[in-house]
């Protein structure tokens, strides 16, 4: 029997036949796992929102939604701008360099189109909490005022940069965005040219 | 066996050797039950296996009930859980029944676990069954972090925040990663409804199927023993092992009394102290899952603290997450790991009794500072702790070959 055994063409049908099934394979994988991506509609929530600042009071921050993720618009004022200098030295990022972090327009000491006002999203670099506003200047640490995460000890200033020795590798992300007017902030859209 | 045969030629008999022809019942009892043999020397630590089946079966049943009345979405979850609670009749036993027993299923494994270590049950011919069992503690891992999200509470939301992310720190395709398993830009709804087909479909799928593989490859090794000696290696004549005494009636009985004081405990809890002063249930839970604000002071539930001080401890995003990783994984090497020439700790040196006295320390150290703020001298010692638990293991071929061990009986020792 074994004699009579073409071996080349049963070879050739059984790489044929695992070659053709593993494609099958392979391909039917893809809607499943295409599936698991956000959906249209959760694309489609991803919409520019308008965030009203002239009511902002100087030293005042607030906290909005934009693609479900949360974003704080803090209005600073004159005092605590002029702490930004003071604490260059400890932080890790201090000039902006990483570009992921921010749009082009946001790579400056204030980390914001108007220095006045810090477009940040309220997203801890670690692991995503959203860091405490601790803007007094504290006792401890020499603490010049800024984020704190209360979940692993994560450090950010005034402008949202991060602390040296801390878990968090990057500064908190500045989302695109653009004043539409004086005292209006769209975010979710750049202003084109910086 | 005896009774079976006398049955032969009565109604009953014929209606087993019907069966019996067409699927191999009476055969399967005997060589999972009636005839598997277990070694007579068993102690109370080798109650915990037969616990972990019975909380399966709890979690499985009260989860069953649960899904009934709950809402798998953002905006109705947490009503849905309240309304379990206070309006379905006997809600809140059903619900509290499941949060107990999550907590109770990782007392046990992690007490079974220990067994293991103890007696040196990992070792050769065993190697299999531990890294099933390990299978097993990843797929309880995955299944309590999805469960823990379902109630949508503050720590539900900010827990899982916390937990995805860790899979953003992995180079390259961390972040697309995280938007797989979200289904989202951030944890929403979308994210809610997965979760909720992982724990009750894919999960308990997987989980049960890793019990029957564990269970299985058990009873064709056998058990291992307090002696950690090879109770086949001495057989009657009739092929029976000496020092084996069937499971089932003498192991069945003797692990009854353990369920039935288990299960006083577990209903002491259940009625008592559902929350077990915040352990069990923590209390910012008891709040609606709010995306604008981190509670104050965030930890996971007491099952994950060991690990989750581990990354914390180290002050790098990527470093943290690698070194929580490991400290998962790292048991799931321990047949290796280990080079002891005995199994049972009762002949081992006082090398590894104080190593394994470090590790449990360090362990249960560790999770308690996983639930204590991240700063100042938790920080440290947390650190310390860390350095410990990795030791126990990466030095273990080096201390357990130096070790100078007892030498083993050749048949268990047994007492009465």
């Amino acid at each position: 029997m074994t004699d009579d055994v073409d071996r080349n063409r049963r070879h050739f049908l059984t790489v044929a036949t695992a070659v053709t099934g593993g494609a099958g394979l392979v391909a039917a994988t893809i809607p499943f796992l295409s599936s698991l991506k956000p959906s249209a509609r959760a694309q489609a929530l991803g919409a520019p929102v308008e965030v009203p600042v002239g009511s902002l009071e100087p030293g005042e921050m607030i906290r909005v939604m934009w693609r479900g993720k949360l974003v704080y618009v803090l209005r600073r004022t004159e005092e605590m701008l002029s702490r930004l200098g003071s604490v260059t030295g400890y932080l890790d990022d201090p000039d902006s360099a990483n570009v992921e972090q921010q749009p082009e327009y946001a790579v400056n000491e204030y980390r914001s189109v108007k220095p006045e006002f810090l477009v940040v999203e309220g997203s801890c670099t670690h692991l995503g909490c959203a860091p405490l506003a601790e803007f007094q200047v504290g006792p401890a640490d020499d603490w010049q005022g800024g984020f704190f995460c209360p979940c692993h000890g994560s450090r950010f200033d005034l402008s949202g940069r991060v602390y040296k020795g801390v878990p968090a590798p990057t500064n908190l992300r500045v989302p695109p965005y653009r004043f539409i007017r004086e005292d209006i902030i769209m975010i979710g859209v750049d202003s084109g040219a910086a | 066996m005896a009774r079976i045969e006398s049955e032969v030629g009565t109604r009953t008999g014929a209606v087993m050797k019907w069966i019996d022809d067409r699927f191999p019942f009476t055969e399967t009892m005997k060589y999972h039950i009636t005839e598997y043999y277990a070694s007579k020397n068993f102690n109370w630590w080798y109650i915990f296996g037969v616990l972990a089946m019975v909380v399966l079966v709890i979690q499985i049943l009260s989860g069953i009930f649960l899904t009934m009345n709950y809402k798998p979405s953002a905006t109705d979850a947490f009503a849905s859980v309240e309304y379990i609670m206070r309006d379905v009749e006997w809600g809140w036993l059903i619900r509290y029944m499941h949060s107990t027993g999550a907590s109770f299923f990782f007392i046990v494994v992690y007490l079974h676990m220990y067994r293991a270590m103890l007696y040196g049950s990992y070792k050769k011919p065993r190697e299999l069954i531990w890294v099933i069992g390990m299978l097993i503690f990843f797929v309880l891992f995955a299944e309590a972090f999805a469960g823990y999200l379902l109630p949508w509470g503050q720590m539900s939301y900010w827990g899982a925040q916390v937990i995805i992310s860790l899979f953003g720190a992995i180079p390259v395709v961390g972040e697309a990663l995280v938007e797989i398993i979200r289904g989202d830009y951030a944890i929403t709804d979308i994210t809610l409804n997965r979760f909720f087909a992982l724990h009750v479909i894919v999960l308990p799928l997987a989980l049960i199927a890793l019990v029957f593989v564990h269970i299985v490859a058990l009873h064709h090794v056998g058990s291992n023993n307090p002696d950690g000696v090879e109770i086949k290696e001495h057989k009657g004549p009739d092929g029976i092992p000496l020092d084996g005494i069937a499971f089932h009636p003498y192991h069945t009985t003797k692990d009854l009394v353990g369920i039935i004081v288990f299960l006083m405990l577990f209903s002491a809890v259940m009625f008592f102290a559902p929350d077990m002063g915040g352990y069990f249930l923590e209390h910012a839970n008891f709040e609606p899952a709010n995306v604008m604000a981190t509670p104050e002071h965030i930890a996971p539930v007491w099952y994950f603290t060991p690990f989750y001080a581990i990354l914390r401890a180290v002050p790098d995003k990527l470093w943290g997450a690698v070194l929580m990783a490991g400290s998962v994984l790292l048991p799931a090497f321990l047949p290796w790991l280990d080079r002891a020439r005995v199994k049972s700790i009762r002949y081992r040196g006082w090398i590894y009794k104080m190593a394994l006295g470090a590790f449990v320390i360090s362990f249960c150290t560790l999770g308690w500072l996983g639930m204590q703020p991240a700063e100042g001298l938790y920080v440290l010692m947390a650190r310390i702790f860390s350095v410990i638990y990795f030791a126990f293991f990466l030095t273990m071929p080096y201390y357990t070959t130096i070790d100078k061990t007892k030498p083993v009986p050749e048949r268990v020792v047994y007492h009465g």
